[in-house]
């Protein structure tokens, strides 16, 4: 039935190329590149500002984003990952894509995919949190201004990656 | 460091990049990352890593996909803002560089890895599959707030590293003692060297079963 109107995906590197566009006008019209992890850590910090100022206020960590009445919340990678929902929407509104699912191998269970997706999450920002960007703010948005921290973040990564597909080779294949 | 050629008669005019977060007006500038945002999120969905097991299929061989719109967006980037800053248009000087911190990098790259092989999105395409109403991406993303939660909490105990190892913001072309041009040149030839692996990987561990519907 949703599979009948479904469209197929656009070619790997045409969207790539139209990814490459998007970054280089990020680049032209504000000097910065794509971001993802960094607007989630925001967001964080802003909703731990609303539980405990006072944490928010004294705790090192937190301390240097609402210095001089500063709101985390009104943040260039804050707006950019909104953004991103609704381009993704729009995405997979006019391809036919929009559906409520958990996507499983069908020899995993739905809570073990759910709670390795939580576990990944969680490994996943904090070590983009550690090497200052992610997949898209460190490794993409730094090789297109050819810096040693985007090749070394990315081969690290994809890397890595490699490296543990052995062990969870069962979730995926 | 960045943007050593050419820099004659580049001062005056209009120059790119238009807009830098620390002046003009912040509502402008919020709004382009909006637009910007929406750009990423297409381009993300319509690639197709709205599919945690098309991104997974990158460290299995049955899915290149990864690879292949990564590399081309960062090569279009490179060879982009190249040209445009040759021609005197983009200052690449006033782009953002990232600082290099050796250690902090690489361990955070391989955590990284772990969570991509785990959870089988990465930020970015976690926001833009739960875009498309997938569940395992809205949890993938829960988890990634627990993650910033649980990096700023112990933030104290790993401060000393993570300020460890910094070499500022370098370029490889500079380290490597090559033009920028030359540089990108030798990038472009690997990533098609790499497409064309990619392309054969595909078909030898092909998964017909899985890319057939995601």
């Amino acid at each position: 039935m949703e599979i009948m109107r479904r469209k197929p995906y656009m070619n790997p590197y045409l969207a790539g190329v139209l990814l490459g566009l998007v970054l280089l006008g990020a680049m032209v019209i504000s000097g910065r590149g794509l971001g993802a992890s960094g607007g989630i850590k925001y967001c964080v910090v802003s909703v731990v500002g609303a539980v405990s100022q006072e944490h928010a206020a004294t705790a090192d960590y937190y301390s240097k984003y609402y210095q001089d009445g500063k709101k985390p919340i009104n943040n260039w990678l804050v707006f950019q990952i909104l953004g991103m929902v609704v381009g993704g929407f729009i995405s997979g509104a006019i391809s036919g894509r929009l559906t409520w699912k958990i996507e499983k191998s069908p020899k995993i269970s739905k809570s073990r995919r759910l709670i390795l997706a939580f576990l990944g999450g969680v490994f996943f920002v904090y070590g983009g949190q550690m090497a200052r960007g992610c997949t898209s703010g460190a490794a993409l948005s730094g090789m297109a201004v050819l810096t040693t921290a985007g090749f070394v973040t990315m081969i690290a990564i994809f890397g890595s990656g490699f490296l543990f597909a052995w062990f969870f080779r069962k979730n995926w294949i | 460091m960045p943007g050593s050629l050419e820099k004659t008669g580049f001062k005056e005019g209009l120059m790119a990049p238009i807009l830098t977060s620390s002046e003009t007006a912040q509502l402008i500038n919020l709004l382009i990352a909006f637009l910007v945002g929406i750009g990423f999120g297409f381009a993300l969905e319509q690639g197709g890593f709205s599919s945690s097991r098309k991104l997974a299929g990158m460290f299995y061989g049955y899915d290149a996909t990864v690879l292949k719109v990564f590399f081309t967006a960062s090569i279009v980037a490179m060879i982009g803002s190249r040209i445009l800053s040759s021609l005197g248009l983009l200052d690449m000087d006033l782009v953002f560089h990232n600082q290099f911190y050796v250690g902090p990098a690489i361990v955070g790259g391989i955590i990284m890895g772990a969570g991509f092989i785990m959870g089988g999105f990465c930020p970015g395409t976690g926001i833009s599959a739960a875009a498309i109403g997938k569940i395992d991406a809205f949890v993938f993303l829960i988890g990634g707030a627990v993650g910033a939660f649980l990096f700023a909490e112990t933030y104290p105990l790993i401060q000393d590293f993570l300020v460890s190892g910094n070499r500022g913001p370098v370029k490889l072309s500079d380290s490597l003692g090559l033009s920028d041009t030359v540089f990108i040149f030798l990038v472009t030839v690997i990533a098609i060297g790499m497409f064309w692996l990619a392309e054969k990987a595909e078909k030898k561990f092909a998964r017909p079963d899985i890319t057939k519907d995601y």
